[in-house]
């Protein structure tokens, strides 16, 4: 029994989040504003206090079912109702289906008189009927300091202020109180000693001419939270906080390859090109070829059929299509078949957050496979370094939770050390392609090789680059004994190369043909030989047969004269001369 | 009046008859008095006896004097804009002005209820 009432009441302890809805906000917060209970919004004038707190509470009436009250002190009703018209909110259809009940609390100086003791059982009592009457969970004052410059004794309000605290924690409703800053405290009336659980600090500066707006969870008791600066933005869609992904390293890595829409690229990628969701940044200086490089890579995409958003921050998209075209990439195909996306902004057109957050905006909206930015060097002119690096971190952390390949040029300007990007954000991405002018022999000729790229196989060669009619073309490097041979040297190089392979293929003919020669002069002289031969061995038979004519004349002529000598006859009769050689020949 | 007009116009003449009469109200120095309490608290029976203190003392025979309980009548919180209880409402004559508190400073009141100058 014991344990099973402890359990509960551990249930209970956690601290339960009331989503805002609020793209971004509900990251950083952990979840959402502590729930049932007050959470305090500071900031100066036009900060967008109002704005959080109203979207808080129509997107609690409309994604969460929790209808809402907004009790103004500063803006009437139907001004209020005006003014978020034009975000897309309609408050008076949501006070029409009991979603959300607007009360404008007038106070006013000048008509009041104090006479004696009092309390504010009035606001208690009209902010009670209206949590009621539609069952609201969640309560905005808005602002409530209005109150310290109505009715002059502070003492009072102070208490009232305690008490309605209070009385918002019992009736259970998760509430926003805003507050003006003030010189020295986060709120100028130090409501800040109220509202303890949750406090939200709201800020708009301006750097170089360029707005930002940022906004830091100064202290949410009972959770955890980021600590940082987050940068959001007001725009036609309401409040949007950027959502931070730095906040963790767990993105997944995707063993799958995509093309770099270059053959001999991908070679030298370990056979494969890049890795799926990674992130590739190509530096060169000016004119040596990355956005044709990235051309490429979105003309592949696009072949694949995956969709390609392209941030072009120097050039329109027009300039681009016709200056592709001349090295035989249509993109406008693309663009025609709603695969291809161009974002074109000038980057000093707003401020660094804003740019992050169209772009997440538009990632959202279009969910690309491969996104393309061209260049990011050119962000530096809208922010500092430093700026520049953490939000182009928080880009690419982004990217790769969606998965998302992300493909950056970026200028090098020269002089500098080739290896420096501008930005200073090379130990973020995955792969590095450098690209360079090679200036030798009166030319300059374009070079890449792979700086780096994690996790693969690449090759370690300089080649040479040709934007072709046909796109791009990669060529190997001669070295030559004065170094890297590129261009007509490379041309010489390899007609040179040419010649002497051929001139070895002629020797080896020449050869071939004086030995075919000597065998005929060889055959010859067999035939010949062969020819003496037989001469030589008709003679001789005809000199044996010559000899045994003579032999049996001779043996004829001796018997003769022997039988006229009357001698014995002849047993043996000599041998015929060849007789064994008859075998022999035939 | 005359016979035969349609409700309208008998409405028109209504209104105007009630502006004029509280027009001849205000030329006569009739007050309407609105005092909104939050239930029975000790500083709301101090406002309503004060009140009736200083309505009496002062304006007697020319006033209109309604208390209302805003605890059982919630609405008219809000709709006479009360942020504070007690607080008293000088809707009559204009300018509006309201005064809270528990009515115990009696100068000020009769300073804002403009009564001060006439009574001297």
């Amino acid at each position: 029994m014991a344990k099973s009432g402890k359990k509960a009441r551990a249930v209970d302890h956690t601290l339960r989040k009331a989503p805002t809805g609020i793209k971004g906000l509900d990251e950083i917060t952990g979840g959402g504003l502590p729930q049932g209970r007050p959470t305090l919004v500071c900031g100066g004038t036009g900060c967008g206090k109002t704005l959080l707190s109203m979207e808080f509470l129509v997107r609690g009436a409309l994604q969460f079912d929790e209808p809402g009250v907004f009790m103004s002190f500063e803006e009437k009703s139907e001004d209020l109702a005006k003014n978020f018209a034009s975000l897309g909110f309609d408050l008076d259809d949501l006070a029409a289906r009991d979603k959300l009940t607007l009360d404008y609390v007038h106070i006013d100086k000048s008509e009041i008189e104090e006479t004696g003791e009092y309390d504010l059982e009035g606001l208690f009592i009209r902010l009670g009927l209206a949590i009621d009457s539609i069952g609201a969970k969640r309560v905005v004052l808005d602002t409530i300091e209005a109150l310290f410059s109505g009715l002059s004794n502070e003492n009072i309000l102070r208490a009232e202020l305690r008490r309605l605290f209070t009385f918002l924690k019992d009736k259970g409703v998760t509430a926003i109180v805003t507050g003006e800053q003030g010189e020295r405290t986060l709120t100028r009336y130090g409501l800040e000693e109220y509202v303890a659980d949750c406090v939200i600090f709201l800020n708009h500066s301006i750097t170089q001419q360029i707005a930002t707006r940022r906004m830091r969870i100064i202290k949410y008791r009972g959770s955890y939270h980021g600590t940082n600066e987050y940068p959001f933005l007001i725009d036609e869609q309401g409040f949007s906080v950027m959502p931070i992904s730095s906040l963790g390293l767990d993105h997944p890595a995707s063993t799958e390859r995509i093309s770099s829409g270059v053959s001999r690229l991908d070679t030298m990628l370990g056979g494969k090109g890049f890795y799926r969701g990674s992130s590739i940044l190509v530096s060169g200086t000016a004119g040596t070829g990355k956005s044709s490089l990235a051309a490429h890579f979105a003309d592949a995409a696009c072949r694949r059929g995956e969709r390609c958003l392209y941030f072009a921050f120097e050039e329109s998209q027009n300039q681009i299509v016709r200056n592709m075209r001349s090295i035989g990439i249509d993109l406008e195909q693309w663009v025609h078949k709603g695969l291809l996306i161009f974002l074109n902004n000038r980057p000093t057109l707003y401020g660094l957050e804003m740019h992050l957050v169209t772009m997440h905006k538009a990632i959202e909206s279009h969910m690309p496979a491969v996104v393309v930015i061209d260049p990011i060097s050119n962000l530096v002119a809208a922010a500092s370094e430093a700026e520049v690096k953490s939000m182009l971190s928080r880009l690419i952390d982004y990217l790769k939770t969606k998965q998302i390949t992300a493909f950056c040029t970026d200028l090098t300007t020269a002089g500098g050390g080739l290896e420096k990007t501008e930005v200073g954000i090379s130990s973020l991405v995955d792969s590095w392609l450098l690209l360079q002018n090679i200036e030798a022999s009166g030319e300059r000729n374009r070079g890449l090789y792979i700086l780096k790229s994690r996790g693969m196989d690449h090759s370690n060669q300089i080649r040479e680059f040709i934007l072709s009619d046909n796109g791009i073309q990669l060529r190997d490097v001669y070295i030559g004994p004065g170094g890297v041979l590129t261009g007509s040297s490379r041309l010489s190089q390899e007609a040179r190369d040419r010649a002497e392979v051929f001139e070895h293929k002629q020797a080896i003919e020449r050869k071939y043909r004086e030995v075919e020669q000597k065998k005929v002069v060889v055959d010859a002289q067999i035939a010949a030989l062969q020819a003496q031969y037989q001469a030589e061995k008709e003679e001789l038979e005809m000199i044996i047969a010559r000899e045994n004519e003579r032999d049996e004349a001779s043996a004829a002529g001796n018997l003769a004269l022997a039988r006229s000598r009357k001698a014995d006859e002849f047993t043996t009769r000599p041998e015929t001369i060849g007789k064994t050689g008859k075998g022999g020949r035939k | 009046m005359k016979d035969g007009k349609d409700d309208q116009e008998t409405g028109i003449q209504d209104s105007t008859k009630e502006f004029e009469m509280a027009v001849s109200k205000t030329d006569e120095g009739c007050y309407v008095l609105r005092l909104f309490v939050s239930g029975m608290t000790p500083n709301s029976r101090k406002a309503i006896d004060n009140v009736k203190k200083i309505c009496e003392e002062h304006l007697k025979g020319r006033y209109e004097l309604e208390i209302i309980d805003i605890y059982q009548q919630p609405i008219f919180a809000k709709e006479g804009q009360i942020v504070a209880a007690p607080t008293l409402v000088k809707e009559l004559p204009l300018p509006l002005r309201k005064f809270i508190g528990d009515m115990s400073q009696t100068e000020r009141i009769l300073a804002g209820l403009d009564l001060r100058k006439k009574n001297q």
